[in-house]
């Protein structure tokens, strides 16, 4: 049913992730797919790297510590303004790498998000493959 | 739970650099959480005694008009009469330092590593670098300031009288003399000289009151240098060469060298994007404590009063625009609504961000800045515009030693109330500015950057002022138009418009760009303070970025509403650029040590 299942993370959180990394890891297994973490830094030195280069050697340490024996890759992308464009650079990522299936935490909605909404409404309401939002 | 424990051993960025060693690690003062709904990520405790400082102040000034007037006319007094040398000589140092920079091996230093390339297009980073940096400055001051200086310049120098007997009730006037009206035509009495006003002071004042007047020992002119009296051609070369000392190396090395430090300390030695980290060579580790706490809070009272009275200059010619074209009322109403209205647009262009609010609309005014600058060239005496723009650089070069000299100057205003303040709001502007330039330079190296940041920008406002000025002073001198030179600074830009063709289209573009200019300043000043206040964090949570362009704008109104108005902002500026003087004297300091480990390419 799928084939290339994307799966973004925010490293600053990892532990927060664990859900959607095993949700996808079930899915890939099921449908014999492969997976794709993504993560978004900055130029700038942030809380889990000091350079987009050290942020991309996380990643992939990321991706390869729960490669779980599927075909896992990972996929940084660096952001000028994370907080206003991550959604827009997650859908353009996702597009670009042909994803059928994007699998992320999110968080419960509250009253901000009737302001704003959450990453993953975000990318739910605007991308053309499936989304799965596991409650975090 | 994070994983930065994780965060061991420091790899390079593209290519060499030298990362600096340290054990911090960006957030790890951070407090994470949520007020209700709205979650936040701050920096402890640089955002909390900011935040709490401006509240108070905001407070402070709606509370008690009356003492913080007095406290703000008062402070601006002490700091422009007793620390103007200080001003002076500081940005001094920054044109060489930047200069002297430029031509050293290390201007081949490159930003982000030897490695690295541009983030973003010469079109771009420059749009974005004027509309931070000199905003509505160019439209308030490119007509109104070449005009003023040349009209002073003409009347020359000048000394009044000081009268120094006892005190007087409104209608009385001392012995010896017949009416209040004469005693008060004698104590405004000027003169070219001490002694000529002591000459005049013999004939109008009856003998047995003569000891109780004198002259001043200082000059009571607003004249640049010694003027040049009755003499218009010099007087338009002097006013322009003080216009463009102003817009020209000075306010361009003081952002250059902020901007500098914070991307070389940000990109090449990977620690976070805040002031403090420019100060790593001098305080070491000691910078992720209390010096450090201070120097990023001086930062964000500075970023926030100098983006005030920028946003205060913006609403008061808005208001003066909509006036000269709709007849909408000028007043305290008009301005807060203003500032208002602005200050949520500002808050759309934050909630875009960096590439999809700020740089759009940065491309977008710089476009409109543009077509205005061609209109008024074409439409106005161009050939005088273009003869004037090479002969104002030349004036500038003969005048600069004298004008850039802080120490046995005559013309006091001029040094005091035009100079130091022009210094001390560049100084505190220069946080923002220069932060906000580190952060879309990434890629060049030290010296495409200074070039860059000095010289182009100096060049265009040069161009700027004398197309904008000179047309104005040509109105005067040429046509005998004087309507601008008699309005006040606000209007005198749409008054010089109103001698052209298509005014009212004109005149309309003049209003959005100095909106514009207004939102662009809004909202990279927004972008900046909250990065600082989260500890150098640039992907803090959305509330943060609106709590700080709301109290933007309400450090704006609140200043303009207290008794002193406009003159609050000014006070405000000038007392907190005093201590960030002395921050980027230190900070060039910094940037050597910083550059001498790095390699060049």
């Amino acid at each position: 049913m799928f084939s290339h299942i994307m799966v973004p993370v925010d490293l600053s959180h990892a532990a927060a992730m664990a859900p959607a990394v095993k949700a996808a890891s079930d899915l890939a297994h099921a449908n014999d797919a492969r997976i794709t973490y993504v993560g978004v830094t900055t130029a700038e030195p942030s809380s889990v790297a000091r350079t987009p280069e050290e942020f991309g050697r996380k990643l992939a340490a990321f991706a390869e510590e729960h490669g779980d024996g599927l075909s896992v890759d990972s996929r940084a992308i660096t952001s000028h303004d994370p907080t206003s464009d991550l959604d827009r650079k997650l859908l353009d990522a996702a597009k670009e790498m042909g994803a059928d299936l994007v699998v992320m935490v999110t968080h419960h909605p509250n009253l901000a998000d009737r302001i704003w909404s959450g990453h993953g409404g975000d990318i739910a309401a605007h991308a053309d493959m499936s989304v799965l939002l596991l409650r975090s | 739970m994070t994983d930065e424990d994780e965060s061991v051993g420091v790899p390079a960025p593209d290519g060499d650099t030298a990362l600096i060693e340290t054990d911090y690690n960006i957030g790890q003062d951070n407090v994470e959480g949520s007020v209700g709904p709205l979650g936040f990520d701050i920096h402890n405790p640089v955002f909390v005694i900011s935040g709490v400082s401006v509240v108070a102040f905001v407070l402070f000034t709606l509370l008690m008009p009356e003492t913080s007037g007095d406290l703000f006319s008062w402070l601006f007094n002490e700091v422009t009469q007793g620390f103007d040398w200080f001003f002076i000589a500081s940005a001094n140092i920054f044109v060489l330092f930047c200069i002297v920079l430029i031509f050293t091996p290390y201007g081949s230093v490159r930003l982000g590593g030897t490695e690295a390339t541009p983030d973003y297009t010469y079109t771009g980073w420059f749009a974005m670098l004027f509309a931070a940096g000199m905003g509505i400055g160019l439209m308030f001051y490119g007509v109104s300031e070449p005009l003023t200086h040349f009209s002073t310049a003409s009347s020359g120098e000048a000394y009044g009288v000081v009268y120094g007997g006892d005190e007087l009730e409104d209608d009385a006037f001392p012995p010896g003399f017949t009416s209040r009206e004469q005693f008060d035509e004698v104590e405004a009495l000027t003169a070219v000289s001490p002694d000529a006003v002591n000459a005049a002071l013999d004939d109008a004042v009856p003998a047995d009151a003569r000891g109780n007047f004198t002259a001043t020992d200082a000059r009571t002119d607003w004249s640049p240098l010694s003027g040049a009296a009755n003499n218009s051609d010099e007087a338009v070369r002097l006013g322009m060469a003080a216009t463009i000392f102003h817009w020209g190396l000075h306010p361009w090395a003081i952002y250059a060298v902020v901007a500098l430090s914070l991307a070389l300390f940000t990109y090449n030695k990977g620690l976070p994007l805040t002031i403090r980290s420019a100060f790593y060579p001098i305080f070491g580790d000691r910078v992720w404590g209390w010096p450090g706490h201070i120097i990023d809070t001086l930062a964000v009272f500075a970023t926030l009063f100098g983006l005030a009275t920028s946003l205060g200059l913006g609403a008061t010619q808005a208001n003066a625009g909509l006036f000269e074209l709709f007849g909408i009322p000028v007043g305290n109403t008009t301005e807060v609504i203003l500032i208002c209205c602005i200050t949520g647009v500002a808050l759309v262009s934050v909630l875009r961000g960096l590439d999809g609010g700020v740089k759009l609309l940065s491309e977008l005014n710089m476009g409109l800045a543009f077509l205005l600058l061609l209109f008024v060239l074409f439409v106005g005496p161009t050939v005088t515009l273009l003869s004037g723009f090479v002969s104002s650089l030349g004036a500038y070069a003969e005048y600069l030693p004298e004008l850039a000299n802080p120490f046995g100057r005559g013309d006091v205003n001029f040094r005091q109330g035009w100079t130091s303040f022009y210094w001390a709001w560049w100084i505190s502007w220069s946080p923002f500015v220069g932060m906000f330039i580190a952060r879309v330079s990434r890629g060049r190296t030290v010296r495409e950057f200074i070039i860059c940041v000095l010289l182009i920008p100096s060049l265009v406002c040069v161009f700027w002022m004398s197309v904008f000025g000179g047309t104005a002073i040509h109105q005067v001198l040429s046509d005998g138009y004087t309507a601008a030179q008699e309005a006040d600074l606000p209007i005198q830009l749409f008054r010089m418009l109103d001698a052209l063709p298509l005014a009212s289209i004109t005149s309309l573009i003049g209003i959005v760009l100095v909106i514009v200019f207004f939102v662009t300043s809004s909202d990279s000043g927004s972008l900046v303070i909250d990065t600082i206040t989260a500890g150098g964090k640039v992907d803090a949570p959305v509330p943060q970025r609106v709590f700080w362009c709301v109290f933007e704008g309400a450090v704006a109104i609140v200043l303009l509403l207290s008794a002193g108005g406009l003159n609050s902002l000014q006070s405000m500026v000038i007392s907190t650029g005093l201590p960030f003087t002395v921050v980027l004297l230190l900070m060039c300091y910094a940037i050597v040590r910083g550059l001498s480990s790095e390699r060049r390419i």
